[in-house]
């Protein structure tokens, strides 16, 4: 009845399961003509959950400015895929760019698999525009001439949670604990976070580094507990932070959690009431102004529920993009560097506008600490945050909360 | 102080392997009397975990965690009916590819389903929150997931050692052709066992939805480690997966303990060490169709 081995079984389904693991990858292409863009961003693994809201966001722009009759004229061909891992992503990119024709990049949510895509534009001399990878490093040491940073960098997520944090009187003589996702974006986080802590008077009293693809927290808490901290913060990335929140709400600890990085699309898997603390947000679908409240209404009415700060970041930068290519008439790599070199500032459905800065082309804006909204006070599943004050301050310059040449220094070879 | 951490990891560890049985048991009575690895297994734990998220909004959890399972075994009749029943005796590349694209499949028809952004749960606010036995500190909800698991583990143990259903079933692993030679028909049985494996893992979703997060790729990442499980434990060995399981567990807190970063190779570096030693895995009987 049986011909075969188990050994030859068992070797089988380790590869299967193997393979299996690696995740099944989801390709979308847009079809059309003329100016093709490249798009990755990963939709499987542990940023897959919200590299899916980052996708809707730049489709809804490509619809839009193709609606408005393109770019110069001709309609944007938005080529999307799942960037899967650093590795695929840097194959991916160079494909774009050498088969498919990209005259330009972007997306990206993992700092890792977005260093090695800078590597690409790079040596490939176009340009790319990292929309969601916050590791102060690629800004930094690893900063090149052909890559535009759009998030907010560590350094400002931190310092968008420690300024609310100070207000609270929660750092000065506090003992944090920290949780932190081992790799290049969690090193760089706990990096900034000990200089926070530092130049706040507070401790650190352990730390422990996560993989990834870790989905139960439960040896972690235990050692949080044997640590009795005062504040534990969550360093923390992706389907991980969701994890971690809905395992501290189940074991009940009393010591208050708090993080530097949150994406809204995690808190909304949180599950009600697992959420609570004082995290940073560079953009939330209340936020009171004009583009935004557009911007949220027909995204809505498109996909069926709010976007998240990755569909934001996403549509925000391919429509500065494509702005800013029907102005210079150009798609050349060089004339683009030189347009936002000038520091051109863009609405970006914030109070106040961005512009990148010229000497490591962050896109400096305002950032936002949040707390939870109590369940009684939401409107609906999606109205789960209570913005703070914008850091920094109004009478504040932009610039005042980034990391400065030193302490990020930035070299760009012509 | 330091031991008692150490055991307090321990401890712990033993409710993760449990909750890692739930998973492993099916797949391996699957493969243990069909010969077949079914890939599609974390497919089934992942539909448990969305079924149950669905039913939880208008029944309660209570009905949540017991109808999901139902449900899902029922999903199992049609599988194993219209799909596995095909490849008992086929190469097991075949099988393995059909389980393997069954699992893909339905991946995508759950994020075309419920989309592919992770979907929300929570616990009921009334089983939040530690207790404390001694100085040992235990999440209540995971307390709960141990009990299910004990009685869960109580009755498929009893299904298998003391009644009729369960000696066919174990002398169907050891001896098909014995056991046709008798004039019963497995098929039936084996209907019954993908319904039990399935509903299992589809058990483990239900209650991991509240605590971890719920996303269409939850079955694949589970697949892997309920895998690693069953080869350790060995095949056709009821108390051989059981003990895998909680050991992988228990590895695993004691790595993090001391050795955070190594934490989740450990599972990987047990498999090895223990088919290096035995190759048929711990309690792994020699099963003459598989030799």
């Amino acid at each position: 009845m049986f011909s075969y081995s188990r050994r030859t079984l068992l070797k089988t389904g380790a590869a299967f399961a193997g393979a299996s693991a690696l995740g099944f990858p989801a390709i979308v292409r847009a079809q059309a003509t003329r100016i093709k863009i490249g798009h990755l961003v990963p939709l499987t693994g542990f940023l897959g959950a919200i590299g899916s809201y980052a996708q809707l966001g730049v489709k809804l722009a490509a619809e839009e400015i193709n609606q408005s009759g393109g770019i110069m004229g001709k309609q944007i061909d938005l080529i999307s895929e799942d960037s899967v891992n650093p590795a695929t992503a840097s194959t991916k990119a160079q494909r774009m760019i050498e088969q498919d024709g990209a005259v330009v990049l972007l997306g990206e949510i993992s700092s890792a698999s977005s260093l090695t895509i800078m590597q690409v534009a790079e040596r490939n001399k176009k340009v790319f525009f990292s929309t969601g990878a916050r590791s102060d490093a690629l800004r930094g040491k690893n900063c090149n001439r052909y890559s535009f940073h759009c998030d907010i960098p560590n350094t400002v997520m931190v310092n968008a949670v420690g300024t609310a944090l100070n207000q609270k009187g929660m750092v000065k003589g506090k003992k944090f604990f920290t949780l932190t996702a081992d790799y290049i974006f969690g090193h760089d986080l706990l990096k900034a976070a000990k200089t926070f802590f530092d130049a706040n008077g507070a401790t650190l009293a352990g730390d422990e580094l996560i993989a990834t693809d870790v989905t139960d927290f439960s040896p972690y808490l235990l050692k949080v507990r044997q640590a009795k901290p005062d504040v534990v913060c969550c360093n923390l990335a992706g389907n991980q932070v969701t994890n971690l929140v809905k395992q501290y709400a189940e074991f009940g600890f009393p010591y208050p959690l708090v993080g530097f990085n949150l994406n809204t699309g995690d808190a909304w898997a949180a599950g009600e009431g697992n959420l609570s603390g004082t995290w940073p947000t560079v953009w939330y679908h209340t936020l009171d102004n004009p583009a935004s409240k557009a911007f949220v209404a027909a995204f809505t009415q498109k996909y069926g529920k709010p976007p998240e700060n990755h569909a934001w970041i996403e549509y925000v930068t391919l429509k500065l993009l494509a702005q800013a290519i029907n102005e210079i008439k150009s798609t050349e790599s060089d004339a683009l560097i030189a347009h936002f070199e000038k520091q051109t500032e863009f609405d970006i459905m914030k109070a106040r506008k961005g512009y990148f800065r010229s000497w490591d082309h962050q896109l400096v804006q305002e950032a936002y600490p949040f707390t939870v909204k109590p369940k009684g006070e939401m409107k609906d599943k999606w109205d789960m945050l209570v913005l703070g004050d914008a850091v920094p301050v109004a009478a504040e310059p932009l610039e005042k909360i980034y990391p400065t040449k030193t302490q990020n220094p930035c070299e760009m070879k012509a | 102080m330091q031991f008692a951490f150490l055991l307090e990891q321990v401890v712990n560890g033993l409710v993760l392997g449990g909750y890692y049985l739930l998973i492993a048991l099916g797949l391996s009575l699957i493969f243990s009397v069909g010969g077949v690895v079914n890939l599609a297994h974390g497919a089934f734990f992942a539909l448990g975990a969305y079924v149950s998220v669905e039913i939880t909004k208008y029944l309660g959890f209570g009905s949540a965690v017991v109808l999901s399972p139902i449900a899902v075994a029922m999903l199992g009749i049609l599988f194993e009916r219209y799909i596995l029943r095909r490849f008992y005796t086929a190469d097991p590349i075949l099988s393995l590819l059909v389980t393997f694209g069954l699992a893909m499949v339905a991946e995508q028809a759950i994020r075309i389903i419920w989309g592919a952004p992770p979907i929300s749960a929570a616990i009921p606010p009334a089983l939040r929150g530690s207790v404390f036995l001694g100085d040992f500190l235990f999440s209540r909800y995971r307390l709960l997931i141990l009990a299910v698991v004990i009685a869960v583990l109580v009755g498929v143990w009893l299904l298998l050692h003391k009644t009729s259903f369960g000696r066919v079933v174990r002398a169907g692993i050891q001896r098909p052709d014995m056991v046709a030679a008798l004039g019963i028909r497995l098929q039936p049985y084996m209907t019954a066992i993908v319904m039990l494996g399935v509903g299992m893992a589809a058990l483990a979703g239900a209650f991991f939805a509240p605590i971890t997060i719920v996303q269409p790729a939850m079955g694949a990442d589970i697949i892997t480690v309920a895998f690693v499980v069953v080869v350790i434990g060995g095949l056709g060995s009821f108390w051989g997966v059981v003990i895998a399981a909680l050991l992988v567990g228990v590895v695993r807190g004691i790595t993090i303990h001391f050795e955070p970063a190594a934490g989740e190779a450990s599972m990987y570096v047990l498999m090895f060490v223990v088919l290096l030693v035995r190759p048929r895995g711990l309690l792994g009987e020699r099963i003459e169709k598989f030799e």
